[in-house]
């Protein structure tokens, strides 16, 4: 309110003159009122300044194909962490991971790969560190270092003894024979299977280390689920993972992240 | 180093005092050269506990099997970095972070479990002694091609710069054990073999070597 309407009004008091105090009075409110009004429009005009400097953050970017599991565990953390993303399909039977333009992301022609920014990871285990690092909300490792370590040997345990060797069922179908292929895939996913049984008798709660889906979670929905779906593996000798598998199927994170969700997902699996 | 060896004295990993970390190992294991390769870059000392893998110890009852099933668990990765900070393995930088844990990966996930000495086998009685070559040298070419690449930016005297990190740590064994088991073209690979060199010289590589271990050539 200016100077002036606030010495109108001492002027021309209400006790003394009515009138006049009411006219100042009238004076001075319309003087407040644009005075306001000039006030919201230099905050609107600074913080119109503000947004144009700053550059709207660029979305994630991560590169999967539907089926694969280890694009499913980011799927997963992603979704867990409350992070955007925009989905590149790679069509891995039509070979685009072979792409120059994929190539240059990943030599070794895998998915998942992750892009933030300027910064491009591929290999699940270190996408995952890195959201873990750089997205602490809704932590994927337990403060305990050794149920952190637990975590650990679940994830290592999937994703070396078992999904890299898994993955080998079509050569071994090929080169081998056909009746090998289910024996092949069945006793690397039953070693596994029983070597995570044990790991975690006396860790596991509702989930795998806990009562928190933890980064063992990730490695393992995925895995469990393809070992049911496509390899038919017989899980009765496994029961604490079938216990997780269900706590799984009631989860978010895992059945809006699964591969017939994905959008590359043929239509003939389409859920 | 002399893989086809001879019986070398071997010096003992075994510390005189009693320690309190303990490493079951196969002096041939290359996941359990990691491990060793990892304790002696931050200077701890451990008991050393051999488990045969040939005679299928792994398997007998006893402390080995209540501890675990599986032969190729590998917890250096984050553990031993958390619990003994010294000496970090990873660098605070979170690129070349994230590229030391891919060059981990590619050799532990897509590299070392398809030339592991059982699939191996598999592969020369199923399909035959040929096949099995070209299939190592195939699985660890692939992955030496991407590593090549991966660290092609950020390469300096060791993997990922003028440090030994995990990626070295991974690298170094791998390395030593194509070239020793599949006589691998490592002229093909000229930054791998930069690094390998590096890591050759470095006496916490050569103690952790597997000729060096108390149950070498048994």
């Amino acid at each position: 309110m200016s100077a002036d309407c606030f010495s109108s009004l001492r002027l021309y008091s209400w006790r003394y003159n009515s009138k006049l105090a009411g006219a100042a009075a009238a004076v001075a409110i319309a003087d407040l009122w644009s005075l306001c009004k000039a006030w919201v429009l230099a905050q609107v005009q600074t913080r119109e300044r503000i947004g144009a400097s700053v550059e709207e953050p660029k979305k994630l970017q991560l590169y999967s194909y539907w089926r694969s599991s280890c694009s499913w565990r980011v799927r997963i953390a992603l979704h867990l962490k409350g992070l955007k993303y925009e989905y590149k399909a790679v069509n891995l039977v039509k070979g685009e991971q072979f792409s120059p333009e994929f190539s240059n992301l990943n030599p070794i022609g895998y998915v998942p790969v992750l892009v933030d920014g300027d910064i491009v990871i591929s290999d699940s285990f270190a996408i995952l560190m890195y959201l873990e690092e750089k997205y602490p909300q809704n932590p994927l490792l337990p403060h305990d270092l050794q149920k952190k370590a637990i975590n650990y040997q679940a994830a290592s345990i999937v994703s070396s003894s078992i999904q890299p060797l898994q993955n080998l069922a079509k050569y071994i179908e090929e080169k081998v024979s056909p009746d090998e292929k289910v024996p092949w895939v069945q006793f690397h996913i039953g070693k596994g299977f029983t070597a995570l049984e044990k790991l975690l008798n006396g860790y596991a709660g509702r989930y795998a280390t806990g009562e928190e889906v933890f980064l063992a979670d990730l490695f393992l929905a995925p895995q469990i689920s393809a070992a049911i779906s496509r390899f038919k593996v017989d899980m009765t000798q496994f029961p604490l993972l079938s216990r997780l598998n269900d706590a799984y199927n009631k989860l978010s994170a895992f059945q809006d992240t699964m591969p017939e969700k994905q959008p590359d997902a043929p239509v003939e699996y389409k859920g | 180093m002399d893989f086809n060896g001879q019986k070398t004295p071997s010096d003992s990993s075994s510390p005189s005092s009693p320690s309190k970390l303990v490493l079951y190992s196969y002096w041939q294991s290359s996941c359990s050269w990691r491990v060793r390769f990892a304790l002696n870059v931050k200077g701890l000392s451990y008991e050393y506990k051999s488990v045969n893998l040939v005679k299928g110890e792994q398997f007998s009852p006893g402390e080995f099997r209540d501890l675990y099933l599986t032969t190729s668990v590998d917890i250096s990765r984050e553990y031993l970095e958390e619990k003994y900070p010294q000496k970090a393995l990873l660098p605070l930088d979170p690129r070349l972070k994230a590229v030391n844990l891919q060059a981990a990966s590619i050799i532990s996930s897509s590299i070392q479990p398809l030339q592991m000495l059982s699939v191996l086998k598999y592969i020369e009685e199923k399909v035959g002694r040929e096949e099995r070559l070209s299939w190592a040298v195939y699985y660890v070419e692939k992955g030496f091609f991407a590593l090549e690449k991966l660290l092609e930016d950020c390469v300096g005297r060791y993997a990922t710069g003028e440090e030994v990190y995990m990626a070295d740590v991974f690298l170094a064994p791998q390395i030593a054990i194509a070239i020793a088991r599949i006589d691998i073209d490592m002229s093909k690979f000229p930054l791998l073999s930069r690094i390998y060199e590096s890591c050759k010289a470095l006496p916490e590589f050569q103690a952790s070597s597997p000729e060096r271990q108390p149950d070498a050539a048994q």
